[in-house]
Formats: C-alpha cells, sequence, structure tokens
C-alpha cells in the first residue's frame, strides 16, 4: 500500500493512476447509486462483467461502477467513454447485445436511447439531453469520473490536492480568508455564511475540536447529501480535512442516516482507504496536521438535523436540541468548538481552495455564490438530482430541465425545502433559487427539495402531511412545538374532513406566527412554514373546503365520492377483486357499482381499474 | 429463541456509553428488535443506566422493543412519494393485511411500516420488502407482492 507522505508522493501517484486508467481503451460507466440499484442495476452489473468475460474484453473494456447520476428515473443508466453514448432503462438482459453490438461493433442501439419527452426525438450524448445540459454540474459531474470505493480514481482525477495545496501554501486563517472570499453558505438549508462559523470556531478557545459532516438528511424529498455520499465519499473527506486544519480539529464525526446503507457503507470504506494511504491520522502530508474521522449513524430522528440534537446524539443519548444561547461553534460536541457543515458544504470545499474563492464565486447571485444540488421529484416529467448556478429560476428548473408536467395535467405548486419550507404557487416560478428569494417568497431553500405538485395535489392535504410529519418528529421537550403543531394539525384535519369553521382560518394563522416565534429550535420555527405559505398562496382551496365543504383536487376523502362509469366499465370484474371493503358489485361483462357507504375512498380500485372507468367527485 | 451474540457488537465498546446508538443499531440489525435481556446486557456492560438506554430505544424510529414479522414491509410515506400516492399503499395494506402501520399481523408473517423518506424519491412511491428496493408502486402491485410472499411461505411448508 502506498503511503502518502508529502504533497511530491501524491502527484507521483495521481500520474500513476491516471496512465493506468489510459491503458484502458473503453470504459462503460455504470450508476450503482440506491435509484439505480432500486431498478437493479446490480444485477445488469453483474451481467455486462459476464458478457465481456465470454467476448474476452476484460483487458480493454472496464466497467466502472458509479455513484448517482441523477437521472434516476431513466434508471439503469449506463455511459460509454470515450464517446459520451448514453443507454437508459437497461436490463441484465441486454447486458449480452450491448457488449457484442456497441462494445464490440460501435453499433447504437436504439432502444436504449433516451427519448426526448418534450420533443420525441431520441438522444445519442449524454451531454445533449436537456436534463443534462440545462444544469451547472460542479460537484455532480465527478460522481460518473469515480468509483466510489475506489481511491485510485478519486486520486486520478486530482483528489486530496487541495487538501495537500492548504497544508503546504495556506495558514489557517489564510484558508478561512479564502472559503469567507468564495462567499460559500450552509447548504444544509439555513445559509449560515461557512467562512464566519469556520472563523468563530478557530477563535474559540481551547486544544479539542472538532468538525462534524451532517448526512442525516431528514428533509422527505431530498436525496442530495446521501447521493454525494454515496457517490464520492473521499471529496466529503477532503472537505472535511481542509475544515479541520482551518478551526485546528484533529477528530471528525460523519453523521450518517441508517436508512442509507449505502452511503454508510461507501464513507468506511473511504475513510478506511484514506488511513491506510496515510492521508487520515498522524502528521499528514509530512506536516504537524494530524486528523481522524468516525462515522456516528443516525437512529431516525427527524430533530437530529438540528446541529445541537445531532451532537448530543453523536454523544449516545436522545437528541433533544437545546437553546443555542452558547453557539456550538464555542460549545458543541461533549461541550467542545465544533464546526457541523452539511455534506454539500464541505464537498464543496476541496474546489474553492483548488481554483480559488473567485473562481467559486463568479457563479450565483450577490448573496448566494456557488451552485446548489436540488432533488427534482413529484409530477414532473425528469425526476432525479439537479445542479444549477444560484439564482436558476424555478421555472427553468421545473420545465427547461423537469421537461414540464405529467400525464397532460398542469403544475399548480412547487414544495421547496421539505417541512420547514413552503409552497409556492406557479405564478412565483420566475423567483430565482437562491437562500434569501426564497426566504422572502415565505419558502426556504432548506436542504434543496424541489417537490412538484400538479392540479391533483390539494394544498390542505399537503399542510396537514407536513403537520402529521412534524408532530411525528417533534422531540416534544418545547411546547409552542408540540402543542402548537398538535392543534394546527387538529384544525387542518377539521377543514380537510368537512368541519371547518371560516373563523379557523384566521385562528391557524395565528397560532402559525406564534409557533414559530416561540419554539425553541429549528424544527419547531419553520414548522408553520407549510401552514403559513398554503394560507398565503392558496386561500381559494382552503375556503373551497371551508365554505363550499368541496375538495378542488379530489384529494381529501371527507369530500369526494367514487363512482363507477357504466360506459367505460367493461365488467371485467378486476375492481370488485381488488376492493378491500366489499363496496364493488356487478355481475361479469355489466358494469359495476360502487356502493358509497360502503367505499372507503382508498383509491386502490382507481389503480386497477385498466379502462378509466373510475371517476372521482 | 437463539443465543443472542452481543459479544462482537460489544467489541471495542465497552463502557463507553457514546457507543450505546451504534450498539443498539447492530444488535436491531442483528435481531429484528431490541430484545429486552440484551438490552440490560449493553446497560451494563456500556455503563449507561437501563432508564437511559430505554429512552434512546422509545426516542428513536430505527428500534423496535416488539418482534418483527418475517416479512417486513416498509413504505416511504416522504412528501415525493405522498404526492404520488403512497397513501394509497398504505391503506392497500391496511385493507389485505388488517393492521395498522407499526403492527405485526397475528401468525408473525408480516410487519408493515412507514417511514418518512428513504431517498429514492425519483422513483417514488417507493416499497421496501426486507431490505430489497421495489420502485414506482402501486396497490396492485403491491398486493400482489404480498400474496406472494404468503404464498410462498405456505409452499415451504407444504414441502
Amino acid at each position: 500500500m502506498p503511503r502518502i507522505s508529502q504533497a511530491r508522493d501524491l502527484e507521483t501517484l495521481q500520474q500513476h493512476f491516471v496512465a493506468k486508467r489510459e491503458r484502458v481503451k473503453t470504459t462503460i460507466v455504470i450508476c450503482g447509486g440506491t435509484g439505480c440499484q432500486a431498478s437493479r442495476s446490480g444485477s445488469v452489473i453483474d451481467a455486462v462483467r459476464a458478457a465481456l468475460a465470454r467476448e474476452g474484453l476484460q483487458q480493454d473494456v472496464s466497467v466502472r461502477v458509479t455513484g448517482c447520476h441523477g437521472f434516476c428515473e431513466q434508471g439503469p443508466i449506463m455511459v460509454f467513454e470515450p464517446g459520451n453514448l448514453f443507454y437508459c432503462h437497461v436490463t441484465p438482459a441486454d447486458a449480452q447485445d450491448i457488449v457484442s453490438r456497441t462494445v464490440k461493433k460501435g453499433e447504437v442501439l436504439d432502444k436504449f436511447l433516451y427519448r426526448d419527452p418534450v420533443s420525441g426525438r431520441t438522444i445519442t450524448k449524454e451531454a445533449d439531453i436537456p436534463f443534462y445540459s440545462a444544469q451547472g454540474r460542479q460537484l455532480l459531474n465527478f460522481n460518473k469520473l469515480v468509483d466510489a470505493c475506489s481511491i485510485e480514481d478519486y486520486i486520478a482525477i486530482g483528489g486530496y490536492r487541495a487538501v495537500a495545496k492548504a497544508i503546504k501554501e495556506f495558514k489557517p486563517e489564510a484558508i478561512i480568508a479564502e472559503v469567507k472570499a468564495s462567499g460559500l453558505r450552509g447548504r444544509g438549508g439555513a445559509g449560515f455564511p461557512t467562512g464566519r462559523k469556520w472563523q468563530e470556531a478557530h477563535e474559540a478557545p481551547g486544544d479539542e475540536k472538532y468538525v462534524i459532516c451532517n448526512a442525516d438528511e431528514g428533509d422527505p424529498g431530498a436525496y442530495m447529501d446521501r447521493c454525494l455520499l454515496e457517490a464520492n465519499p473521499h471529496q466529503v473527506l477532503e472537505g472535511m480535512m481542509i475544515g479541520a486544519y482551518a478551526v485546528g480539529a484533529n477528530k471528525g464525526y460523519i453523521y450518517v442516516r441508517r436508512e442509507y446503507p449505502l452511503a454508510v457503507k461507501h464513507a468506511r470504506i473511504a475513510i478506511q482507504q484514506a488511513r491506510e494511504y496515510g492521508l487520515l491520522g498522524e502528521n499528514i502530508l509530512g506536516s504537524n496536521f494530524s486528523f481522524d474521522v468516525e462515522i456516528a449513524r443516525g437512529g431516525g430522528a427527524f430533530v437530529c438535523g438540528e446541529s445541537t440534537a445531532l451532537m448530543t446524539s453523536i454523544e449516545g443519548k436522545v437528541g433533544e436540541p437545546r437553546a443555542k444561547d452558547v453557539h456550538t461553534v464555542k460549545e458543541g460536541l461533549w461541550g467542545r468548538p465544533t464546526v457541523l457543515n452539511n455534506v454539500e458544504t464541505w464537498a464543496n470545499v476541496p474546489s474553492i481552495i483548488l481554483n480559488g474563492a473567485k473562481w467559486f464565486a463568479s457563479r450565483g447571485t450577490d448573496t448566494s455564490k456557488g451552485t446548489k444540488i436540488l432533488a427534482l421529484t413529484g409530477q414532473v416529467k425528469n425526476t432525479g438530482l439537479v445542479e444549477v448556478p444560484m439564482g436558476t429560476t424555478l421555472r427553468a428548473i421545473v420545465y427547461d430541465i423537469g421537461g414540464g408536467p405529467k400525464n397532460g395535467h398542469s403544475i399548480k405548486a412547487v414544495q421547496t425545502g421539505g417541512p420547514s419550507g413552503g409552497c409556492l404557487p406557479e405564478r412565483l416560478f420566475d423567483l430565482p433559487v437562491d437562500f434569501d428569494a426564497l426566504w422572502e417568497a415565505g419558502s426556504m431553500m432548506g436542504s434543496g427539495g424541489l417537490v412538484v405538485m400538479d392540479d391533483k395535489t390539494c394544498m390542505v392535504d399537503v399542510a396537514r402531511y407536513f403537520l402529521t410529519f412534524l408532530l411525528d418528529e417533534s422531540c416534544g421537550k418545547c411546547v409552542p412545538c408540540r402543542e402548537g403543531i398538535d392543534r394546527m394539525l387538529e384544525i387542518v384535519t377539521d377543514i380537510a374532513e368537512g368541519r371547518g369553521r371560516p373563523e379557523q382560518l384566521d385562528l391557524l394563522q395565528e397560532l402559525a406566527e406564534t409557533v414559530a416565534e416561540a419554539s425553541l429550535c429549528g424544527l419547531g420555527k419553520s414548522a408553520p412554514n407549510p401552514v403559513l405559505s398554503t394560507l398565503r398562496y392558496f386561500m381559494d382551496e382552503y375556503k373551497a373546503h371551508v365554505l363550499e365543504r368541496r375538495c378542488p383536487a379530489a384529494v381529501c376523502k371527507a369530500l369526494i365520492a367514487y363512482a363507477i362509469d357504466p360506459e367505460k366499465c367493461t365488467g371485467c370484474g378486476v375492481c370488485l377483486k381488488a376492493c378491500p371493503h366489499d363496496s364493488i358489485t356487478g355481475e361479469k361483462k355489466k358494469p359495476h357499482v360502487i356502493n358509497e357507504a360502503l367505499c372507503q375512498r382508498c383509491g386502490i380500485c382507481i389503480g386497477e381499474c385498466k379502462f378509466d372507468a373510475i371517476t372521482v367527485r | 429463541m437463539a443465543k443472542i451474540n452481543l459479544d462482537s457488537i460489544l467489541e471495542g465498546r465497552r463502557s463507553q456509553p457514546h457507543m450505546l446508538i451504534e450498539v443498539l443499531l447492530d444488535l436491531q440489525d442483528q435481531e429484528g428488535y431490541l430484545p429486552e435481556e440484551a438490552l440490560k446486557t449493553v446497560s451494563k456492560e456500556l455503563g449507561v443506566p437501563l432508564v437511559d438506554v430505554y429512552r434512546v430505544a422509545r426516542f428513536y424510529k430505527a428500534f423496535s422493543l416488539k418482534p418483527r414479522g418475517k416479512n417486513v414491509i416498509t413504505i416511504c410515506t416522504g412528501t415525493a412519494c405522498h404526492v404520488r400516492g403512497s397513501h394509497l399503499l398504505v391503506n392497500q395494506v391496511r385493507g389485505q393485511l388488517n393492521i395498522e402501520p407499526g403492527d405485526t399481523t397475528p401468525d408473525g408473517q408480516f410487519t408493515v411500516e412507514c417511514v418518512n423518506c428513504l431517498g429514492a424519491c425519483a422513483l417514488g412511491p417507493i416499497v421496501v420488502h426486507n431490505g430489497s428496493y421495489c420502485d414506482h408502486m402501486t396497490p396492485g402491485k403491491l398486493r400482489k407482492k404480498i400474496d406472494k410472499a404468503a404464498g410462498k411461505k405456505k409452499e415451504a411448508q407444504d414441502a
């Protein structure tokens, strides 16, 4: 095992690994991220390797299993290098065909090409697919260049050069100045200036300091942190190393959700490899700097995204937050100065050191610099991970990158920032995505989840959804959060179930404002956002529920009724069999009927009916 | 009940109270839940009062104090899955298995759980069956999956 004991060793090693990669004629890059694994990329990888072996091509063709490419909806995804040929929806049965025709003969197989849902044309190269070409990828670009479990790959693309440069050329103060000048703000949600946080920790008295990487990512609908850590754990480690050197920490923790087993595994492998290469441990790169990292798995508690709760959790205790009268940069983990940054924040650091603050700050808006990774999900054609320069409009993201609405529906809103964020209506889609613009509009960047909602989504139901989530996740330590969320949920439930009274709308508003003001930690302070933003922008839907006892999107169970369209029903009996409540009756080949008294409006029959005969009103 | 092998889990972690969550996670992975006897041992070996062990076990969602079924069906109810109809999947299992999320069928065959996000949002709604991910689920697909899991069990017993 080569040990890197000085910057020059790293250069030699990089040259060696690059030469090794250049000897390979063709590389098949296959996505092995959680998304593609869910669509069985693991078997595709095995089948491709077996086919290469059958053709005797193992020497000339290498298979690189990488982390997420971001275009999860199209998985499993395959890219061929050189040439950038892009295949999607590949199955194990296709492997032989792909190897013998595409790899051996250079044939482009039409059936695996991506078909643009907007223009209907097939596209050959990854770079030409609008989903990719409309982005500005800075961090995610590395994903397909490296095998997450290979430190060789990371070193080959220039990995760990930033930390070598930092240690050799910079004093800690100079690194902090560089990060400050870059304008990097915390990607976890609140957007606190990273350089300032580092400086405060650097100045805090004490010999023992810590850096923590927050990979808890409890926001439903966001998964960029999982992808980065899964795909390129060395980059996150390198960022942490630079941060630790800057603030004077010798120990780091990666706090990662247990729901992300692949991220845990890859981070563990990366730490082990970095130790073996001497990049973690004593006297890193021949300097006086010593640093090591450990992994702490989360136990599944949303409130542990709150810094003080997260630190208590690393200490092995119940993850309750505390008031931040003393900041964690002064008294954090075990009462010592601690810098906590999110995965994406850490991953941005190496490039800033390597390319300079100016390079980083050249993209983005006045107050939000660089790019932001967003998880684009919901009712849009192209879902996946998107990385755009800050300031890109919601419209460009939803329509140009996301390809617009699915199945002929119309897009009504986009929910940003998870349970801490809010719903923004279509008329505000020209807002730039940056920390401050979203905040002013009553929403939040949060960790960057964008859930697109169409006319089938009920905004009262969305508010109810988030309140249910937050009630479940509130740690219960402070009264405003514990009681306030419960009472808000009570009111929203009344409205959704047809018992709403007009005066409750004012009460809901007042309650939400109080919870926001009086809660102890960020969970409670931001919990009312989904309510406040839907009240602000979708009052008409609330009013329809309260005044007309009607759910315009036909979602709220108490206010809708199911029926079978006798014109369309063929009497096939599928719905009858599927209905768990025995509410459907009818003879074979004759139109069936739903008994409204028995119907639980569970919606199962809709999913089962092949003739579109079930109507909801 | 098979003897619980706590030694390997506790190795290198004894007398380190901050390792409590890691130990419990490993125990949960091994046993499927947290058996009472094991918690007493953990309390003693790590030096954490039993009441605190229980507080932690109750606070974090990862832990179950009750044994779970042979088939664990986890339905993701994150926002992205919710807007794509994951609530219909919850309704489906409620109707089919007659249990609420978090519960196990009386015959010990199925446990149904909901989680708040699995981070595979682009492929929603997502259901995890004993650790393997199933994308773009519909109530119908889920019903067949449960039928198949129940049927397979029967065949194995018959054989």
